[in-house]
């Protein structure tokens, strides 16, 4: 117990240290600024930033645009887990497509997919089938990767054991290798699911379509500095904190597994 | 050969057999992929110019690849990723050592730059063009950005894993900080670092395109969507056949320098 706490103040006085050195930071900006030593139209004062939270959240109707953005995130998460999970079982159970396909697939995650938007554009009209479709085909890669990866590393001894109980081939991957793979197969999840909001976000912002992205970008053209500065903000405080939920929840699954 | 165990000699012939069927598959997929695509193109079912057929898209490649402009704008955009490459790799490198130098430093900064890893890049642009202006230094920031996360990350981790002997020796000859750096910390961290590198370059390939995209009058991104506004997509299809080539052959180059350090 002793010992917890011990480690606790470990990370919390760095932790505090680090909070300060930010909320420092940003107290010298706003002073650089105030003294005019740093350009206001450029950089605005973080002080203009906090308050312009409210504002866009008010004005700008930030919790329709969340919902939009939530929507096309949603569906595209879904359908990447439809998608994805299969086609990493069916490269697991034939070794030789595996074998064929799969540096095929690793370098699909490693493609700048994102580019091809005009491409998506005029496939499916600027609309949010674009950013859903486009989202899938960036984050498919992670999930078949690592749901085969979970399936290959199950342990020969449980496979052993559901043969020795004579299993069908759907109970021994429903009861065996299936749980067993769960852990890597979430990891996969969470870098699909990763991948699949930078690439909402983003092409909302470069096709300037729905919701947070979309924010950012009417925000900039109309040069309310501090309205861009807190979308962008606001963003990153949504993406920081869909990605902490993913970590605690990938841990909880591996601990259980 | 004749030392081999027998189990080995035996594994042979099937991996062998393996390896065939793979490529034999790899081949059949291609094939259906291009026969497949040819028949959607001359199906009729879609618009004919939304898919092309491969012919005309490969005419369009031959045509670009003799175009000048297209060197030209070649030529601009490698120097926007090599700036931001370089720039974003030396300041994720000095911050990677400060922050994996020590425990305290560490756990009061790095989840910031973890955390701030993973969010899309691009929502940074409008800033960067207020800071930089439309050109190119804009792209430059935006794509020294996205590869700054990826390189203080690796290189912060890959000074947790030097050996503790090498930095106690370098402490005992008294090492300034600067000669810790360039004859311990780097040598001993090769492979996170171009590991890291190699990364940082995919994040600003894409992040510098992504960005000429949105506001440019130059670059291979300009040249897409300038090629997108005229509606000509043989020449769209190519153009982003060879950027996805051309960036593939830069991460596998980096990958292969990396791989050869270990």
């Amino acid at each position: 117990m002793h010992m917890a706490n011990v480690m606790k103040n470990d990370r919390l006085i760095p932790m505090l240290c680090g909070a300060l050195c930010v909320v420092g930071a940003f107290g010298v900006l706003e002073l650089l600024l105030r003294f005019d030593i740093i350009n206001r139209y450029i950089v605005p004062l973080p002080s203009d930033v906090l308050g312009a939270f409210g504002r866009i959240v008010v004005e700008e109707d930030v919790l329709a645009r969340c919902r939009e953005t939530a929507y096309e995130m949603g569906v595209s998460a879904i359908l990447v887990i439809l998608i994805g999970i299969p086609i990493g079982a069916v490269l697991y159970r034939f070794d030789s497509l595996r074998k064929a396909l799969e540096d095929w697939i690793a370098a699909l995650a490693a493609a700048p997919i994102v580019l091809a938007f005009p491409l998506f554009l005029v496939l499916f009209g600027r609309s949010s089938t674009t950013v859903i479709v486009m989202s899938i085909a960036n984050g498919l890669a992670p999930i078949i990767l690592k749901t085969t990866e979970g399936l290959m590393s199950t342990r020969p001894v449980l496979i052993n054991v559901g043969k020795s109980l004579r299993l069908s081939q759907r109970q021994m991957f429903w009861s065996i290798l299936f749980p067993s793979a769960l852990p890597l197969i979430f990891t996969g999840i969470r870098l699909s699911w990763t991948f699949v909001l930078i690439s909402v976000v983003g092409v909302e912002f470069l096709i300037n379509l729905g919701g947070l992205g979309q924010l950012i970008n009417d925000l900039a053209e109309r040069y309310d500095m501090a309205g861009t500065y807190a979308a962008i903000g606001f963003v990153i405080l949504v993406s920081v904190v869909f990605f902490v939920c993913l970590e605690h929840i990938e841990r909880v699954m591996g601990r259980r597994a | 050969m004749s030392h081999a165990p027998l189990s080995t000699l035996a594994y042979l012939p099937k991996a062998k057999k393996n390896m065939h069927t793979a490529h034999l598959i790899r081949a059949v997929t291609l094939a259906l992929l291009i026969i497949g695509w040819e028949i959607l193109a001359r199906s009729g079912l879609l618009l004919r110019d939304v898919v092309p057929s491969l012919v005309t898209i490969i005419a369009s490649m031959g045509k670009l690849i003799i175009n000048p402009l297209f060197y030209s704008n070649l030529s601009i955009t490698s120097f926007e990723v090599i700036m931001a490459l370089a720039i974003g790799s030396v300041l994720g490198i000095i911050c990677g050592i400060i922050i994996g130098s020590s425990a305290f430093l560490s756990a009061a900064f790095e989840p910031y730059i973890y955390y701030m890893s993973p969010t899309p890049r691009i929502i940074f642009f409008p800033v960067m063009i207020m800071w930089f202006g439309v050109g190119s230094p804009s792209k430059i920031a935006l794509g020294a950005l996205s590869c700054f996360f990826t390189m203080a990350l690796s290189t912060a981790d890959g000074m947790r894993q030097i050996d503790k002997v090498l930095i106690r020796v370098g402490r005992s000859f008294r090492a300034s900080l600067w000669h810790m750096a360039i004859k311990i910390y780097l040598p001993a961290m090769r492979t996170p670092i171009l590991n890291g590198i190699r990364l940082g370059f995919g994040t600003a390939v894409i992040t510098a395109l992504l960005a000429e995209t949105k506001l440019s009058n130059q670059g291979l991104g300009f040249m897409i969507m300038q090629i997108y506004s005229r509606f000509d997509m043989p020449t769209l299809y190519a153009l982003l056949i060879i950027v996805f080539i051309l960036a593939g052959l830069g991460n596998a180059v980096l990958g292969a320098l990396a791989g050869s350090q270990k």
